[in-house]
C-alpha cells in the first residue's frame, strides 16, 4: 500500500486546488468534490491500473473509471492532474473559455483521463457497463470503475443499467454511490428519499458492500480492496461510501447549501486556512 | 426518362438485417444490441449467428444507448436496433451527452419511422426523427430508400468513424436500386435528369418521385430527380448543379416538413441560389392509425402529391 501519509498530502493539497478553482470562476460545485477526495485519490494513487503518461481512449489492459456525476469535475481534474494525465498550471483555465477543462467533463477537445461526456445525470453507469462487456469481449481482465451521486440515483436510467447488469452478470464493475445524503434542493431524504438503499441494490442482484468511513484515505482503499475481491463471482460490486459534502472546510460541512456555490474572497482565505498546502498550488 | 425496373419488394428493415449478418461475418468489432423489438429490427439472424456479440437489453433503451456509447471504448462498433420513436425522442438525451457529444462511433438503427409503421398509431409513427438527428453536431443522418439502398448503407456505416442514425421502415416496398450500386455517406444519386424541376427524395418517397417524374413526363414536363439518402451532411453540390438548371425543387420524404430533408435544402438553397421550393412532408401534425397506404394518402405523401407540388412549384419560377 502506499504511503497513508502522502496519500492525506495528496488529498489535503487537491481540496485546495477545488476551492481554488471554483472560486476563480464563482462558479462550480465544491461540496460535492470535497466529499470524495479520499475516493479519487485511492483511486488514482493505489487501485487503478492505469497509463497516465500515455492516455489511450481506447484503454486497453487498463482498469477504466467513469465519472457519471459530472459536477464533481473539479475533484477529478485536480487528481488527475497530480497523476500525471495533464499538466497542473491548467487547473488554472477550469470553466473558462476555450478550456479542455470544461465545467462539467467533455471529451471533444481531447483532455487527457477523460472518456465520455458526464454531466446529465444518470448516464455513466450504462456507458460502464459499455466498456465492461468490451473488456470481456476483447478477453481482459481489467476493471471498470463508476462514481455516482445518490441524488443521481432518482434517474430512471440507473435502474436500468443495474437491472442490466446484474441479470447479464457483469461481474468487472465496480460502481461506488457516493452517499452523502445531500443533494441541490436540499437532504436527499426530503427530496425524494432513496429509501433502503442497500436493499434496492440487493434486491436488484449486486453484491453490496457499506462503508461509513468515505472520508477516511485508509478506509477507502481497503473497501475498494474488498470490492475487488469480489469481482469476477458473476455479481456486479456496490459500494455505498459514507461521505461528508463539504468535506475539509468547516462552513461547507453540515448542509446542502455548497453543493453548487462558490466561495468569495473572504470564504477562499477561510477555507484555504483550514487546508495544508503540501505539494504546492497550481 | 430513365427507367427503373423493379426488381421486387422487400422492407427496408430487412435490408438492415441482411446487412447487419453480413457486416458480422466481415467485421469481428461489429456488435449488435436491441430492446426488445429484435424480430421486428429482423436482428435474429445475427442473433443466431453471433449469440457473443449480441446484446438483448429489455425494454430499456436508456441503458441500451449507454451500453453502447461504453462499448466503443476499446474499439466495438455497436450497432442499436430498435423502433425510430425510442431510438430517438426516448433517449435523446443519451444520444446528445454520451454519443454525439462524446463522438462515440454508435449506429442508432431505427425502424418503423414514419406514417408507414400503419396501425399502430401516432404513439410510434416517429415523423421528428430526422430533425431531431440532423440537430446535433458530429452525427451523420441517413435514410435509404428500398432493400438494396438499406442493405448498403448498414454495410457502408460501420466503416465511418462516428456516430451515425440510419432510418427505414416496416412496409414491404419496390426494389429499384441495382444491388451494385456502391453507397457513399455524403453522396446524392442522380436517379434521372430532367431540367423543368428538381424532385429531391428521400427514404420510401424515392420511388414515389419516380413514379411522379413518370406521370410529368407524360404531361410533357421534364423532372430530374435526386435520391438524397445522407440528409447530414447534405450533398449540396448535385442540389445546387440541379436547381441551376430547373430553377426549381420539390423536396419528398416521410417527416415533417420542420427539421426534414426539405428544411435542409431549403438552408442550403437560401443561402446560395434562391429557389422557389415546395413541401411534400408532414404538415405539422400527428398520424394516426390506418393502412401505410392509407396514411401516405390521406397526409399527402403520395406520387400525385409530388406530381401536383411540381406542377405549383414550376409556376412560381
Amino acid at each position: 500500500m502506499a504511503d497513508i501519509a502522502q496519500l492525506k498530502s495528496v488529498s489535503s493539497q487537491v481540496r485546495r486546488d477545488i476551492v481554488r478553482m471554483v472560486h476563480a470562476n464563482s462558479s462550480g460545485h465544491p461540496g460535492g468534490s470535497l466529499g470524495c477526495v479520499e475516493y479519487f485519490v485511492a483511486l488514482y494513487f493505489e487501485i487503478l491500473n492505469h497509463n497516465s503518461a500515455d492516455f489511450d481512449m481506447d484503454g486497453f489492459d487498463e482498469d477504466i473509471f467513469f465519472l457519471s456525476n459530472g459536477h464533481i469535475s473539479p475533484v477529478w481534474y485536480s487528481v488527475l492532474a497530480h497523476s500525471g494525465y495533464f499538466e497542473k498550471a491548467e487547473l488554472a483555465t477550469f470553466r473558462k473559455l476555450n478550456s479542455r477543462l470544461q465545467g462539467h467533463p467533455a471529451t471533444e477537445e481531447g483532455l487527457e483521463g477523460i472518456r465520455i461526456a458526464s454531466g446529465s445525470l444518470g448516464q455513466g453507469l450504462s456507458v460502464g457497463i459499455g466498456t465492461a462487456i468490451t473488456k470481456k469481449l476483447n478477453g481482459e481482465d481489467s476493471l471498470i470503475y463508476t462514481l455516482h451521486g445518490d441524488g443521481e440515483l432518482q434517474e430512471g436510467q440507473i435502474w436500468e443499467a443495474a437491472m442490466y447488469a446484474a441479470a447479464n452478470k457483469v461481474d468487472n464493475l465496480i460502481a461506488t454511490v457516493d452517499y452523502n445524503g445531500r443533494q441541490i434542493d436540499g437532504d436527499v431524504d426530503d427530496v425524494l428519499s432513496l429509501g433502503d438503499l442497500e436493499g434496492k441494490w440487493k434486491a436488484f442482484g449486486w453484491e453490496v458492500i457499506t462503508e461509513d468511513n468515505g472520508n477516511d484515505i485508509e478506509s477507502v482503499i481497503n473497501v475498494l480492496n474488498k470490492a475487488k475481491t469480489l469481482t469476477g463471482k458473476g455479481k456486479p460490486v456496490m459500494i455505498l461510501l459514507r461521505t461528508e459534502m463539504g468535506q475539509g472546510v468547516d462552513y461547507m460541512m453540515g448542509t446542502h447549501k455548497w453543493h453548487g456555490s462558490a466561495p468569495n474572497d473572504e470564504q477562499l482565505a477561510n477555507a484555504l486556512g483550514q487546508l495544508e498546502e503540501t505539494l504546492g498550488d497550481y | 426518362m430513365k427507367e427503373y425496373p423493379v426488381l421486387g419488394k422487400k422492407d427496408t428493415r430487412s435490408g438492415f438485417g441482411d446487412g447487419l449478418l453480413e457486416l458480422g461475418k466481415k467485421n469481428d468489432q461489429v456488435v449488435a444490441m436491441c430492446a426488445d423489438l429484435t424480430g421486428s429490427l429482423k436482428m435474429g439472424a445475427f442473433k443466431e449467428a453471433f449469440p457473443d456479440r449480441f446484446f438483448q437489453a429489455g425494454i430499456a433503451e436508456a441503458n441500451m444507448i449507454g451500453m453502447a456509447a461504453g462499448m466503443t471504448i476499446g474499439g466495438k462498433i455497436p450497432f442499436t436496433g430498435t423502433f425510430a420513436n425510442f431510438s430517438t425522442s426516448r433517449v435523446y438525451d443519451q444520444i446528445r451527452q454520451s454519443i454525439a457529444y462524446s463522438e462515440k462511433n454508435v449506429k442508432i438503427c431505427a425502424s418503423h419511422a414514419g406514417l408507414t409503421l400503419g396501425e399502430d398509431g401516432a404513439t410510434h409513427q416517429v415523423l421528428e426523427d430526422v430533425g431531431m438527428m440532423k440537430m446535433l453536431p458530429n452525427m451523420c443522418v441517413i435514410n435509404p430508400c428500398d432493400y438494396n439502398q438499406t442493405k448498403a448503407a448498414t454495410l457502408a456505416i460501420a466503416d465511418y468513424e462516428g456516430p451515425v442514425y440510419l432510418r427505414f421502415g416496416r412496409p414491404s416496398v419496390p426494389i429499384f436500386i441495382p444491388e451494385d450500386m456502391p453507397f457513399e455517406i455524403g453522396k446524392g444519386i442522380m436517379l434521372s435528369e430532367g431540367t423543368d424541376v428538381t424532385i429531391v427524395a428521400t427514404g420510401h418517397l424515392v420511388w414515389k418521385a419516380l413514379e411522379a417524374a413518370k406521370e410529368l413526363e407524360g404531361k410533357g414536363i421534364s423532372a430530374e430527380v435526386i435520391n438524397i439518402h445522407t440528409i447530414k451532411p447534405l450533398d449540396e453540390e448535385i442540389i445546387l448543379n440541379s436547381v441551376m438548371k430547373t430553377k426549381c425543387i420539390v423536396t419528398a420524404e416521410e417527416h415533417q416538413i420542420a427539421g426534414g430533408l426539405g428544411e435542409s435544402v431549403s438552408s442550403l438553397l437560401c443561402r446560395t441560389i434562391p429557389t422557389p421550393q415546395e413541401f411534400v412532408a408532414v404538415d405539422d401534425t400527428f398520424g394516426e392509425s390506418g393502412t401505410p397506404a392509407e396514411l401516405m394518402t390521406k397526409y399527402g405523401l403520395d406520387a400525385i402529391d409530388i406530381v401536383t407540388a411540381c406542377e405549383a412549384v414550376m409556376t412560381r419560377k
